[in-house]
């Protein structure tokens, strides 16, 4: 359920930003996300794939790189990826530790078709 | 091919919104909290216990979110509490826009506390922001002790967590330590409370927190 509205979140980004591109084909949308949103792949790209029917972006693919989620210790400074379970410095065993990675949802790259592949 | 380079938070339109509501939350002196837990861990009990202790020291506000139905915000309406109801019709969680349409009809300049009760679920409403000061997380001991582990991302952005349900405790397996330790596991520096909302057990201690802030407002 919440996926479809991300989805329908990141096909606006798209629309926004290549609209002085209005003649090109979208190819590929690149989107982060972090291990700890909550967000399920599958459903998102099943939502995209169903969103974009009869859009401008019908036919694009939305690629998906998932961000470990890793902290950085404030009493040694070393980072660590944790497994979500434990927010708990590996090497020192602090728990004053901030999260650094994780928690991103953004569009990063859009591909779209060159110039002289414009028919 | 070409590339474009983006990099665009996709929540960002939410954020926009949430930060009005911060402002105006912050213009009107409220002290806001996102309530939030899974269905029928007591969020409402809580407002209704809350209520009942406080009316009398300050002015509340609730705003309630439900997939259906506007129950919760009747069961608040028989206390004579302003309350408006958002019901999302299926949507999962509270979005920043909703708070800022309910907060049409519902007047919080003279309010002290406004909660916003959200859709019981520990997944979904964790990563949106509706532009409160505090997240505050229930969670029921009949649910198990287990569940901060389970649901990681629910506590580590809480502030606060209110175990309910405590009058419950002779009959379950559930242990308030394992349950704490596994909530500092994932989040050092939540704030815990302790209730039962049917024994109004730990509900003073509550309110004092809530009190507490106000000043700070
Ligand atoms: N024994 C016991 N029962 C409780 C306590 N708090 C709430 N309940 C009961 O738990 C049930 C659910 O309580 P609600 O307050 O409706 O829970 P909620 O979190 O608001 O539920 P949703 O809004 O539907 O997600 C009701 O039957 C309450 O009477 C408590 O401290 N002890
Ligand atoms: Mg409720
Ligand atoms: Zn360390």
């Amino acid at each position: 359920m919440h996926e479809l509205g991300i989805a329908q979140n990141i096909i606006e980004i798209v629309q926004d930003q290549t609209k002085n591109y209005s003649n090109r084909k979208i190819k590929n949308v690149f989107v982060k996300v972090g291990k700890l949103t909550n967000v399920l792949n599958d459903s998102l790209v099943f939502g995209y794939d169903a969103l974009i029917m009869g859009t401008n972006l019908e036919g694009s693919k939305l690629s998906i790189e998932t961000v470990p989620a890793k902290i950085r210790c404030e009493s040694c400074g070393s980072e660590s990826v944790i497994d979500g379970l434990t927010f708990c410095c590996d090497q020192c065993k602090s728990t004053s530790v901030k999260l650094v990675n994780g928690m991103e949802l953004t569009v990063f790259e859009i591909e779209i078709e060159d110039l002289s592949e414009v028919t | 091919m070409s590339v474009i380079t983006v990099e665009r938070k996709v929540l960002a339109k939410n954020d926009v919104i949430a930060n009005e509501n911060r402002s105006a939350f912050k213009r009107n002196k409220n002290f806001v909290i996102n309530l939030l837990s899974s269905p029928g861990s007591g969020k409402t009990s809580l407002v209704e216990k809350t209520i009942e202790v406080c009316k009398n020291k300050l002015k509340i506000a609730v705003i309630e979110g439900d997939v259906q139905t506007d129950l919760d915000a009747q069961r608040i309406d028989k206390l004579g509490v302003p309350v408006a109801q958002i019901v999302t019709n299926g949507g999962c969680h509270l979005e920043a826009n909703l708070v800022k349409d309910a907060l049409n009809s519902l007047n919080t300049n003279d309010v002290d506390f406004l909660v916003i009760e959200n859709v019981g679920n520990l997944v979904c409403p964790a990563g949106y922001d509706l532009g409160e000061d505090f997240k505050v997380v229930v969670l029921s001991v009949t649910e198990g002790d287990d569940k901060p582990l389970k649901y990681p991302a629910m506590f580590r952005n809480a502030s606060v967590l209110v175990i309910n349900k405590i009058d419950l405790l002779p009959y379950l397996k559930c242990s308030i330590d394992e349950l704490k330790k596994n909530a500092l596991s994932i989040n050092p520096s939540l704030k815990i409370f302790e209730t039962s909302c049917t024994t109004g057990k730990g509900v003073d201690s509550w309110c004092s927190w809530i009190q507490s802030n106000l000043q700070s407002k």
